[in-house]
């Protein structure tokens, strides 16, 4: 009996100093005030720039992922009465009204919050700063249609054309914020009456649907490492800027006129331990030094106005001029049902 | 042959001591799997529950849901089972060089991502309609011909050859002897080895979504669905039950199944079964050779595609990864990713091993057999319930317990825990169950207490299968990605977490860091079984009986 003690309890021990190994790289410079960031999964940062952050304000930011848009949102919402952390950043143009009528947010305003960030504003109490703009935009191979002399689609128009058949590949809308992204911009496009027979029309004209970003863009579209079968993906404005030639022209090019504009939100919490050393976060994601970097790290653009953009993008991959826009509550009121008649229409 | 008393039979000392022993690691054991699986899961669904079940039932999709979601199991496991016999045999039974090799080789398609295997599968067989289903079972069935191979070799391993031979000597064919001798002991290890599978098969969540291509759905991913995107709790937690139900019922057969095939066994040392092979044998060795070609080919792929770019072959992928990736991908070097694997799987292991063992020990000094095989079962529902439904619900709970665990980096062990638990049970249970009960009375007899008995008789005999099952369940762990995913992670990136930023990125030189992060993993995943392996259990004191 005792022996079973002792060898329960040795393993005990050891499981929890094995665990330690863990929470040991955790617990470290408690002194500092620590503020903890809820990203989505593609936050990414500068790590000099947050020590830099850390030097000057004494505030140390933890960052916990927390899946994609959507995913992100929903666990806010859901935890919304004791909140799993401080700053939330992620929230998109897709989701942002979710979490603002379930009272997620604080105000909180940036300094500088009028010198770009506000165009984005949702509602005037400022719960919500847009951090970035992700457009999501059709991508062609200019290459495979220069081999072959087609001329390169143009709008959306064009990916029914019987000339393009067999050519686009796109993410579903029920699993992708990409894909879901790009139903909005055909309801925007053809309105509440008309989307539904375009996607007829893409679907006999042999549009290849797969459930994530991922398959469609590297291994579905030509243009990408995976050398696919396809020349037209849905992808974002800024992603051609990954795809230069050495001497640094673009392989690839997104189509302006099929953009839809995706924002990217922050917020304080509702409910933060810290709402001050918070709100210093979320005008941290707004300086100039943090909005500099966003789209070398997370192939996004700045929101704030005046940011240059890194070297090249302005030939690769520019900021689409008029992108496409659906108001945020009409999102929040239709998504999940144009959801389902869009599985209704292109699944059968 | 020597059979023990009809079907289970207890240790025979139920003294006091031994009663509180089992009382004592049944209250540890339920206590973890209430406060981290089924708080968590009992509250989500509670958020969801009022009446929508019914509207759901009601509806002619759900079925559809259920059969494809059942059926496709089904086929992934009679394919896993197909092809993880012959390695089992290999494995168990044959003296062939590089038998540690291949053990660890084998383990391999268990930590890829599924969503990097779904899309090796995708390119390999294309695209259209007919092809994703086989390619869906393809998938499962790569995934898991380890679990047949490993769990049904582990009690292999330990038959003893002379009944067999025996059986030859007076004239049985080999396969007569095979099915009216070897099979029937086997019956308790290959029924877990099913279970296991068929579990994982039906909640297989990345492998659906990506060769489904949102055509082919299943309850696994019509759940994250609702719960994830929609925010439909109600309609979750009706779909939620429904899987619950379906997996208690899967659970039910498969203990009925396994009802009075359990007999004692003339356990042997593993050193003793195996000899090199001879006449019809290589026919198995063969077709143990197709079967490693078949799971070397989606690999192969994946490392072909780490080398290659548009202008010939290149290491870029791998020099990159030993950074932090082109233009800050990744937060923290390929090295580093890899070292958090290693500790949040070991800790997962750990803790697994921990919970999997005392509950394995309660399994068997349990005197009443309903009460044991309710409790068996319990211990493999982790399995069989959603991911999400379990993250989701620990974000709505696990506040309520000092130090919110809710953000805590402990939280993915112990999550991963959950997982790996059940299968550290399945792996050892069949051989505990095989001892000759009559040793332990002996030893009893001879003064031993019952830790000393235990520790006399069980351990040196089940300690190659507790190796095993360390080994499984690290590996498991090392690439689950299912709980992972779900929870809020503190960013500091394990692989496959990496491999999954790296291949949501444009970019040659991601994509090729994906593929190197994915060999990486491969490596340390081999390096660990090897290393395992090497630990070898006290067996030296298994005697003549």
């Amino acid at each position: 009996m005792n022996r079973f003690l002792r060898l329960a309890g040795a393993a005990a021990l050891a499981a929890l100093t094995a665990s330690c190994s863990l929470a040991g790289t955790q617990n470290q410079d408690q002194s500092a005030r620590t503020v903890t960031l809820v990203a989505h999964d593609s936050f990414a940062a500068d790590e000099k720039l947050l020590a830099k952050f850390q030097e000057t304000t004494g505030i140390r930011v933890n960052v916990l992922n927390s899946g994609d848009a959507g995913e992100l949102t929903n666990k806010l919402v859901l935890s919304k009465a004791n909140p799993i952390g401080d700053v939330a950043y992620g929230v998109d143009s897709t989701f942002a009204s979710r979490a603002l009528r379930e009272g997620v947010f604080e105000p909180h305003r940036a300094p500088n919050a009028d010198q770009g960030p506000q165009r984005y504003a949702l509602e005037p109490e400022h719960r919500l700063s847009a951090v970035d703009v992700a457009d999501v935009c059709v991508n062609v191979d200019s290459g495979w249609f220069a081999q072959r002399g087609l001329p390169e689609p143009a709008n959306l128009r064009d990916l029914a054309d019987p000339r393009y058949r067999d050519l686009f590949s796109v993410p579903d809308p029920t699993t992708s914020s990409p894909g879901l992204a790009f139903l909005l911009s055909t309801v925007a496009a053809f309105g509440e009456n008309g989307w539904q027979d375009y996607w007829r029309q893409l679907a006999a004209n042999g549009t290849k649907v797969s459930s994530g970003w991922e398959e469609a863009y590297n291994q579905d579209f030509s243009g990408s490492a995976g050398k696919g079968p396809r020349p037209i993906v849905l992808s974002y404005a800024s992603s051609p800027a990954a795809e230069v030639n050495p001497d640094g022209s673009p392989r690839t090019k997104a189509l302006a006129g099929t953009c839809y504009r995706q924002v990217e939100y922050a917020g304080v919490l509702r409910g933060a331990k810290d709402p001050e050393a918070a709100g210093r976060v979320v005008d941290f994601l707004l300086s100039p030094e943090f909005q500099a970097q966003v789209a070398d790290t997370m192939y996004v653009y700045p929101s704030v106005r005046d940011v240059p953009l890194p070297q090249g993008w302005a030939v690769s991959a520019p900021l689409p001029p008029r992108p496409a826009e659906l108001p945020a509550q009409q999102v929040e009121q239709n998504r999940d049902r144009w959801v389902e008649q869009w599985r209704a229409v292109v699944r059968g | 042959m020597a059979r023990g008393g009809a079907g289970l039979t207890a240790p025979a000392q139920a003294g006091s001591g031994h009663r509180i022993a089992v009382g004592v690691a049944a209250a540890v054991v339920l206590g973890f799997l209430g406060l981290f699986f089924a708080w968590p899961v009992a509250a989500i669904l509670g958020l969801g529950a009022d009446g929508g079940v019914t509207g759901v039932l009601a509806d002619p999709a759900t079925w559809r849901l259920v059969a494809f979601t059942l059926g496709q199991a089904a086929g992934s496991t009679l394919l896993a089972l197909l092809a993880g016999m012959p390695l089992a045999y290999v494995l168990a039974r044959l003296a062939i060089p590089g038998k540690t090799v291949l053990r660890a080789m084998i383990m391999v398609p268990f930590v890829l991502p599924t969503l990097v295997v779904g899309m090796a599968f995708r390119a390999l067989l294309g695209g259209d309609d007919g092809v994703s289903v086989l390619g869906i079972m393809l998938a499962n069935g790569f995934f898991n011909v380890a679990v047949v191979a490993r769990t049904v070799g582990g009690l292999w391993t330990h038959l003893d050859r002379r009944v067999e031979d025996t059986a030859r000597s007076l004239g049985a064919s080999r396969l007569r002897a095979f099915t009216s001798v070897t099979l029937p002991a086997l019956l308790p290890a290959l029924g877990s080895a099913l279970a296991v599978v068929f579990l994982f098969c039906s909640t297989s969540f990345g492998v659906v979504l990506v060769l489904g291509g949102g055509r082919y759905r299943t309850l696994e991913t019509e759940i994250y669905l609702r719960t994830v995107q929609l925010l439909d709790l109600r309609g979750a937690a009706a779909l939620s039950l429904l899987q619950l139900a379906a997996i208690v019922a899967a659970l039910v057969i498969a203990a009925l199944a396994r009802r009075r095939r359990e007999t004692a066994l003339r356990l042997r040392k593993a050193e003793e079964t195996a000899r090199p092979p001879q006449g019809g044998e290589w026919w198995i060795v063969g077709a143990a050779g197709v079967v490693v070609a078949a799971l070397a080919t989606p690999i192969v792929s994946l490392l072909l595609r780490s080398v290659s770019t548009r202008d010939g072959w290149s290491l870029a992928g791998y020099r990159a990864l030993a950074g932090t990736g082109e233009r800050g991908t990744l937060q923290v070097s390929g090295i580093d990713a890899a070292l958090n694997s290693v500790r949040t799987a070991a800790d997962a292991t750990w803790l697994s091993l921990l919970i999997g063992l005392l509950a394995s020990f309660v399994l068997i000094g349990v005197q009443r057999r309903t009460t044991a095989e309710l409790l068996d079962t319990v211990l493999m529902l982790p399995l069989g319930v959603s991911a999400v439904t379990v993250g989701f619900g620990y974000l709505v709970t696990l506040d309520a317990l000092p130090g919110d665990l809710r953000t805590s980096p402990l939280l993915v062990p112990f999550a991963q825990a959950l997982v790996v638990t059940p299968l550290v049970i399945r792996m050892v249970l069949p051989v505990l169950r095989s001892i000759d009960t009559r040793l332990r009375q002996a030893a009893a007899t001879l003064g031993a207490n019952p830790w000393r008995v235990r520790w006399e008789i069980d351990v040196p005999l089940a300690a190659r299968a507790v190796v095993a099952a360390a080994g499984f369940g690290f590996v498991v762990a090392l690439g689950e990605f299912g709980a992972t995913s779900f929870l809020a992670r503190p960013d500091a990136p394990t692989l496959p977490v990496a491999i999954g930023r790296l291949v949501s990125r444009p970019g040659e030189l991601n994509s090729q860091m994906a593929y190197a992060a994915c060999a990486l993993l491969m490596i340390v995943t081999i390096v660990a079984v090897i290393a395992i392996e090497r630990v070898r259990g006290r067996t030296e004191s298994v005697g003549e009986f």
